[in-house]
Formats: structure tokens, C-alpha cells, sequence
């Protein structure tokens, strides 16, 4: 596996901000002194009349880009996740939610795999925050090609659109002439008959290896790609559920209220099966190399499936 | 358009505040009363709008930061022609589109939704960044509370708008003095105000009498003609102006006038527009 080609997402941020700067003269991106981290600096370099930075300031830049989006202008906000939707979350529900205004949220450095800078910076707690608020499009995309759709996609969709964006480098998966992105619907990446594994973001690679993994122990796992988290693609989680009868969330993130929540309520409702949550345990993380911690935290492709099998037993 | 007129209006407006918080039974009339006249010179003299084209590109803005005085600001457009009169006294009412905040997917003539305080300030901030992206000359006016200054996100735009020379970009400060809990200098004092806005980069305009037209005409010309930097106008105002037993008073920031209060207060200002009549 040596070969296979990595980029973190934030970097897909950034280029893809550029090729829609180059299309559309009304993008403004917006940043709060992390335009090096965040990667907006590479649409600055291009468009620097175009790239505001607010200075550290989260709070306005939100609201701001609220009231810039009435007058005609599309702005992306661009922060770490901790900030874009912990900090200013308030502002993202009243200024940014409620009026349903057309702001695009570029939320970088999301889950532990921010690594070294600890439990202070590695917001797990997200897309709980914003599946919470009505209206909102929530998208975890999974590697670079991805990453990139999806922020043309948020271009194109009227409304508050929350993008997730990670720091550490990973496999490009997506890679193939026939990807293609569609807002709310989730991909079957991989067939299996005995298990579904749904997952989302950086998970997604992982829990292919996990299948893999699993498939060399005669458990034949179907792996789900779900880049959109809100809104749900219900059709396709009911599908699996009724197909394999056992499902397991996979997420970079509490598992409470994000993707394994999601799931869990609407298979509750509907179709219920046996659910396992995969993610961060309701603890905060810590510091340590980004692999390191996803390892510790078994949200690996080896931890996952180890606790793929505990469950199964 | 002449003072007596704007005098006139401004008991209209004071009299929507009134009959829509009564008709509420909740709402905030205290803040409301205190920047009727504000509302009044932007609403009918001072911003270049049309009632009949609301969402015009080229229009001057206005962002109610403090939005808890929505009846103030619902009044005025009312007045002015942006929705029927007589819907004010909808306010607050189940499936009516006067929220007790300011709505800007149903109210017309609502550049913005507000309520939650300092963050209609950065929206104006950011439609102020706008006009001067797009190189649109229209202005843009952010009214905020002088509790509402407490909240550290006004300092955060401030300092943006500071920093960007926003010239386009008018904040008024409604200095009544009074926030829920008390006067604003017993609570947690954000005195001196002009000087904190000077400090920010703001040209500053203190008006002694934030309830005289004149007063506030003059304040607006000057901030028109201030050019590199962004300005603020700190009113001192009278909280409850106009309606007698709810001047200066604390309690009158959060409650309806009950129906023996109503027919006072609406009795004190037909009187005072009768006054103004026989002028």
C-alpha cells in the first residue's frame, strides 16, 4: 500500500476554493488568522482581494458573512472545526441558520487527527452541533477527490452548508473516472452479506481495510460512503439494514449525535436492527502523532475491526 | 422632510409600539420609545429605500442589532409603507410574521434577522465589506443597544470595521442607560463609549439629545460626510420617551402596557399629537 497517494482534505479546501474563484467573481473566503492551517492561503495567493481574514475573531466572522451573503455574495468562513462550530455556534444557528443564508462553512482540523495540539483543538463534537440547527447541509467528505466535489457542490446549493475538513494526510479513494458527487447520497463501496459498515470522512479508507481485514475471517462486509450527513440518505441506510441486518457506524467523532446518532434514529424509527457506534466513546482526546491516536482510539482499520469481531461474538 | 412631520410620525410611531406590545401581552416597548425618532429620520429622511422595492442592491441598509426593539423598528417600516398598519398589532401573535425579533425571510423591508445581541452589528459589518467589495455606494446603519455593548463580539466588528475603513458603515448606539437588570454603569459600566469607538477607529459623534431630530440630522450629515473610517453615533436617549409612567424606568424594558396602562399611554401621546397639530 505504499503507493497509495495521500492529501489531507483542508489542502483540497484550499484548491478547491481556488477553481471556484477562478469560475464565480461573488466567492468570498473568509478566515480568522489560520489561513496557512486552514489552507485558504492558497486561494489568498490567487485572489487576494477575495480572501478576508477577520483576524482572530470567529464570532464576527460568521455574523459578518452573514450579513455579506445578503448582498449578493457567496462567502465561504473558514476555521478549525472547534471554532467554526464550537465557538460561534450560536452565531452559525441565529445568524448564519436561522435566516438561511447562503454561507458555506469551511470547517478544517476536524477529530483527533489533529493530533499533537490535543483534546483543546480536536473537535469531536461537530456535526452534533449542526445536525441540530434546521436547514443545515453537513458533508464529511472522504479524501481529496471528495473534498474537492464536495466544495463546488456546497457552491451550488443554495443555503448554509457545513463542510468537514481534516489535517492528517489521507488516501485518495475516490480516484476513478466514473466518481461522482451527489449531495445526500451515500456510495456502496464495497458488497458484503453479513455486516453494513457505514462511515464517513477519514473512516471511510479505514473501514475498507477493516472489511478486508474481516473478509480474511470469512465476515463479509458491505462498506457505505456517507460524504452527507444531513441530510441523511435514508433510502440507502434502510437498504443496508434490510440487507445485512447489522450495522456499524464508523466515525471520526462523538458518538453521540453525529453519523452513528443519525443512523441510529432513523433505523429506530423505521427498520430496526442491531447498531454499533464506532467513534470517540463520549472522552475528550489528547495529544500524540494523528496515526498514533487513531490507532489508541481504535478508529484505525485494525481497531475497527477488532471491535467489528467483539461485537459479532 | 420638516421636523413637525417627523415629530408627527414619531408618535405614530410610538403609538405601534404601544398598541403592539398590548396586543402582545409581551415584547419590549422601554428601548422601543427611547429610538422612536431614530427610527423615524432613518426610516423617512436619512436612507436612500423604497418601500415598493425592498430588496433594491443599490438600497441603504439597516440592521436592527438590538432586535428585542422590533416593535420600534416594525412600527417605523409599517409607517412607512412597507406592510399594513394594522398587522402591527399581530406582533408576537402564533402564525404571524412579526416575530417578537426581526425576521428577514418574512418581514419586508428586514435587511436582516436579529435578536441575539452583537451579532447584527457584524452583519451590518459585513454588508458594509460588501458595498465597498462590490464598489456599490450604498450606506449601512447598525442600531445597538448600550446594554448590547457588553457583548464582546460588537468589539470584534468593531475593530474589523476599524481596521477596513468602512466609511459606508453608520453604528448608533441607543444610550438610554438602562438594561434589564439596572443602569448600565451599576452593572457592568461600558462607559466611556465614545471614547472606546474612538479607540477602535471610529469617528465618533456624541448626541446629547438622541430624541431631537436636529440633533441626530446634524449627527448623520457629519457621518456622511466622514470619509476612512466607519462612524458611531452615541445617542443618549430617554428609555420609555413619551409615555410617562415608563420613562427612565428599569421595568419597562421587557413588559406589555396591561389594558389600563394601554389607554394611558395612548391617551398621553393622542395628546401629544394633538399638540404637534396645533403647531
Amino acid at each position: 500500500m505504499s503507493e497509495v497517494k495521500r492529501i489531507a482534505t483542508r489542502e483540497s479546501y484550499g484548491h478547491a476554493l481556488v477553481e471556484l474563484g477562478k469560475k464565480h467573481d461573488n466567492l468570498i473566503v473568509f478566515d480568522a488568522d489560520l489561513a496557512a492551517a486552514t489552507k485558504t492561503g492558497i486561494f489568498k495567493k490567487e485572489f487576494p482581494e477575495r480572501h478576508i481574514d477577520c483576524g482572530i475573531a470567529e464570532c464576527n466572522m460568521t455574523s459578518m458573512a452573514a450579513g455579506l451573503s445578503t448582498c449578493g455574495f457567496v462567502p465561504f468562513i473558514s476555521s478549525f472545526a472547534m471554532f467554526a462550530a464550537g465557538r460561534a455556534f450560536e452565531q452559525v444557528r441565529n445568524s448564519i441558520g436561522y435566516p438561511k443564508l447562503n454561507v458555506k462553512i469551511g470547517a478544517t482540523h476536524a477529530g483527533i487527527s489533529v493530533g499533537e495540539d490535543g483534546a483543546t483543538h480536536q473537535c469531536n463534537e461537530d456535526i452534533a452541533l449542526m445536525r441540530t440547527i434546521p436547514g443545515m447541509t453537513i458533508i464529511n467528505p472522504s479524501d481529496d477527490v471528495e473534498a474537492r466535489a464536495a466544495v463546488l457542490a456546497a457552491y451550488e446549493h443554495e443555503g448554509p452548508v457545513y463542510l468537514r475538513f481534516g489535517r492528517l494526510a489521507v488516501p485518495v479513494i475516490n480516484d476513478n473516472p466514473d466518481y461522482k458527487f451527489e449531495l445526500g447520497k451515500g456510495v456502496v463501496l464495497r458488497d458484503g452479506s453479513d455486516i453494513t459498515i457505514i462511515a464517513t470522512g477519514l473512516e471511510v479508507s479505514e473501514a475498507l481495510d477493516a472489511a478486508e481485514m474481516l473478509s480474511k475471517e470469512n465476515i463479509s462486509a458491505q462498506v457505505i460512503n456517507i460524504h452527507t450527513i444531513k441530510p441523511l440518505d435514508e433510502e440507502l441506510v434502510l437498504a443496508a439494514a434490510k440487507k445485512t441486518g447489522r450495522i456499524f457506524t464508523v466515525e471520526e467523532h462523538s458518538v453521540i449525535g453525529g453519523l452513528g446518532a443519525a443512523v441510529s434514529e432513523l433505523l429506530s424509527e423505521k427498520y430496526p436492527v442491531k447498531i454499533t457506534k464506532i467513534g470517540m466513546q463520549d472522552v475528550f482526546g489528547e495529544s500524540g502523532p494523528a496515526k498514533e491516536l487513531l490507532h489508541k482510539y481504535k478508529l484505525d482499520a485494525e481497531g475497527i475491526a477488532e471491535q467489528i469481531k467483539e461485537a459479532l461474538k | 422632510m420638516e421636523n413637525i412631520e417627523l415629530q408627527k410620525m414619531a408618535v405614530n410611531v410610538r403609538k405601534g409600539i404601544v398598541s403592539s406590545t398590548h396586543s402582545a401581552k409581551a415584547g419590549h416597548p422601554g428601548g422601543s420609545l427611547s429610538a422612536a425618532e431614530i427610527f423615524t429620520l432613518l426610516y423617512f429622511e436619512e436612507m436612500n429605500i423604497d418601500p415598493k422595492n425592498p430588496k433594491d442592491p443599490d438600497r441603504d441598509r439597516f440592521v436592527l442589532s438590538k432586535g428585542h426593539t422590533a416593535p420600534g423598528y416594525y412600527s417605523a417600516l409599517a409607517y412607512r409603507g412597507y406592510f399594513p398598519v394594522e398587522d402591527l398589532l399581530t406582533l408576537r401573535h402564533t402564525g404571524s410574521y412579526l416575530q417578537g425579533h426581526p425576521d428577514i425571510k418574512h418581514i419586508p423591508g428586514v435587511d436582516m434577522s436579529s435578536g441575539s445581541l452583537g451579532q447584527g452589528f457584524s452583519a451590518a459589518v459585513g454588508m458594509a465589506l460588501a458595498g465597498k467589495l462590490s464598489n456599490k455606494d450604498y450606506r449601512v446603519y447598525a442600531l445597538t443597544g448600550d446594554g448590547e455593548i457588553q457583548e464582546g463580539q460588537i468589539w470584534e466588528a468593531a475593530m474589523f470595521a476599524g481596521h477596513r475603513k468602512l466609511d459606508n458603515l453608520v453604528v448608533i448606539v441607543d444610550n438610554n442607560n438602562l438594561q434589564i437588570d439596572g443602569a448600565i454603569g451599576d452593572i457592568c459600566s461600558p462607559y466611556p463609549i465614545d471614547e472606546k469607538f474612538r479607540a477602535f477607529n471610529f469617528h465618533v459623534i456624541n448626541v446629547e439629545n438622541g430624541n431631537d431630530f436636529d440633533e441626530l440630522r446634524a449627527a448623520f450629515k457629519e457621518a456622511r460626510e466622514t470619509k476612512g473610517m466607519p462612524t458611531a453615533i452615541i445617542a443618549k436617549t430617554l428609555k420609555g420617551k413619551g409615555v410617562s409612567y415608563m420613562e427612565n424606568q428599569v421595568g419597562w424594558h421587557g413588559k406589555a402596557p396591561n389594558d389600563e396602562e394601554y389607554k394611558i399611554a395612548m391617551e398621553e401621546l393622542e395628546k401629544a399629537g394633538e399638540a404637534l397639530c396645533q403647531k
